[in-house]
């Protein structure tokens, strides 16, 4: 498809959302409303600019299918995400949805080079991250052999690696890593095995974390990139020129705006990736702010394909840290302590890559009001320690190990970030 | 029938100690015994020492975590087997103890435990006429 013809259908179908949306959420009617924008008014896709942003928060405030456009008898599959407090974000999806979204992750795959002939395992989360259940349809859809792996049972999964020829694999670029550490635990070595491809995503990594990846594992290691508000992997992909990866534009269409001014940049300038799904009809949004920031690389690839690509994801715009996959607020942790009177409201996340998994360390002070007679043996302590394990772990999605600090030992800040400690070099 | 004895909340790394050491130097406390319950990243410290309370306050004043806890502490004749035969009579009244340690004040051998039985073992050292240290003795003994 040329880019015109693309142009024009993207128009086309941003003026059929825009409709969509104004007439079943009342959130966007309101919004719209507000800018005295007309369904009609939208014609084209350079009318996107008139339209409203659509923020994280604005899904949390409408927790739990306020932005949903479809009726509840339409959904047929529900994800979640994490948000900045307790409330997680709810994306329900249509059969179509289902549908579309297979299809991206099939044109993935197929960038990737993966064929019905391949049998594929899935080593994202399974559950309510978008990971393993999105990448599973995609190698379905395909006609590959998918295997559900998820996380965990690592031994067990590099068995059926070696056993049952595997030769693509979905997962973190950490647990890859993570992956190759076990084999050489195991004594197993990349000639023992069938990998040749990799769809790797769901958390930043480098260019040297590829040549190792590659390296070890015997494979050609390919960028996915996607997030659950707007569908969930299969966003966009890299091509075999790994110059950059693909936007699944006609469904997902990207734009870069500067994240203090909202006005949009130029191709080939950083700043924050903003998706609008052009076809989505569970939960349509409207110009989403990502908080990623990356450009969108100018002229065309080697490749032949006319989508346009984004380059690397080069930091947030917010506080939100990706660990092993999973986001994770400061604010999270924040509501945790806050909840147990025996911590005073100062807290640190220190974030780690020790052989080649993320660890989270959360360090909190003991208030010294509660430091009280029965404190006086390491099983009482330890036993506040896993309370606040537990809560984290049920807040967080992820374990994040406690440290108990004495009063008075962790620094006061000033801003949000100051909470955090990121170790890892990426 | 009990002692007060500080419970001192301690991190792993260096500096904690001294800092809590130097606290009590510098309100001129006289320390009689000390011991720690070491995990891998903190410890408590426990200390038995003159004016407990007053040490707690400073201590609290200086930013400590510190909590004040009643233990019982026992004189023991300094011979082998007395501690056997003193925890032998708590054993058979059944009471559970969570730690224990020893220090010698004025030559004597002073067995320190602590139990959730505290009812318990007060009958029981009565009833056994076990000799027991007060508050007293340690404030003296400076």
């Amino acid at each position: 498809m040329s880019r015109d013809e693309r142009s024009a259908l993207q128009g086309k179908r941003l003026h059929k959302i825009v409709e969509y949306v104004y007439h079943n959420v009342p959130f966007y009617r309101n919004k719209l409303q507000e800018l005295d924008i007309r369904p009609d008014d939208i014609q084209t896709i350079e009318d996107i600019t008139k339209l409203p942003f659509t923020t994280k928060k604005d899904l949390r405030d409408n927790y739990p299918f306020g932005l949903q456009a479809a009726p509840q008898s339409e959904i047929i599959r529900i994800h979640a995400s994490s948000g900045t407090t307790g409330n997680p974000t709810i994306v329900g999806y249509t059969r179509k949805d289902i549908g579309v979204w297979s299809e991206c992750m099939a044109r993935c795959l197929t960038a990737y080079g993966v064929t019905r002939d391949d049998i594929f395992s899935v080593a994202y989360g399974y559950g309510l991250f978008t990971g393993g259940l999105g990448a599973h349809y995609g190698v379905e859809h395909i006609g590959a052999s998918v295997i559900p792996a998820g996380t965990g049972n690592t031994e067990k999964h590099l068995k059926l690696i070696r056993d049952l020829g595997i030769t693509g694999l979905a997962c973190t670029p950490s647990y890859a890593l993570y992956l190759a550490e076990t084999m050489d635990k195991l004594g197993i070595r990349k000639e023992d095995l069938k990998l040749r491809v990799g769809a790797f995503g769901a958390e930043p990594w480098t260019e040297s974390m590829r040549q190792e990846i590659e390296a070890r594992l015997g494979l050609k290691g390919f960028n996915i990139y996607g997030l659950s508000e707007v569908m969930g992997p299969s966003v966009s992909y890299e091509c075999q020129m790994q110059n950059g990866s693909h936007i699944c534009e006609d469904h997902f269409y990207p734009e870069i705006i500067n994240p203090v001014t909202l006005e949009p940049l130029p191709a080939g300038q950083t700043g924050e990736l903003v998706f609008t799904t052009l076809t989505k009809e569970g939960m349509p949004v409207l110009r989403y702010r990502t908080r990623d920031l990356c450009s969108l690389l100018p002229g065309t690839c080697d490749c032949g394909r006319t989508e346009v690509r984004m380059g690397r994801i080069q930091g947030r715009s917010d506080d939100m840290l990706i660990i092993r996959g999973i986001n994770v607020f400061p604010s999270q942790v924040e509501s945790v302590v806050l909840s147990m009177p025996e911590f005073a409201p100062h807290y640190m996340l220190v974030v780690d890559r020790v052989n080649n998994l993320d660890t989270l360390q959360v360090q909190v002070e003991l208030r010294q009001e509660v430091f009280t007679s029965t404190f006086d043996t390491p099983a009482a302590v330890d036993e506040l320690e896993k309370r606040l394990a537990a809560k984290l772990k049920s807040v967080l999605s992820i374990a994040a190990k406690v440290q108990l600090k004495a009063p008075g030992t962790i620094e006061r800040s000033q801003g949000k970030s100051a909470h955090v400690i990121d170790k890892r070099k990426l | 029938m009990t002692i007060h004895q500080l419970s001192i909340f301690i991190e792993n790394r260096s500096g904690t100690l001294i800092k809590v050491l130097d606290a009590l130097k510098e309100a001129n406390i006289q320390l009689i015994a000390t011991t720690i319950a070491d995990t891998a990243e903190y410890g408590i410290l426990r200390i038995v020492c003159a004016e407990p309370m007053r040490a707690c306050e400073e201590l609290k004043k200086a930013g400590i975590a510190v909590a004040i806890s009643d233990v019982f502490a026992l004189q023991l004749d300094n011979k082998p087997g007395s501690a056997a035969d003193v925890i032998k009579l708590f054993s058979l009244a059944g009471i559970s103890i969570t730690y224990i340690y020893t220090f010698l004040l004025r030559g004597k051998g002073i067995l320190v435990f602590r139990t959730d039985n505290t009812d318990l073992a007060k009958k029981t050292i009565e009833e056994n006429q076990l000799p027991y240290i007060a508050e007293a003795d340690l404030t003296d003994w400076a």
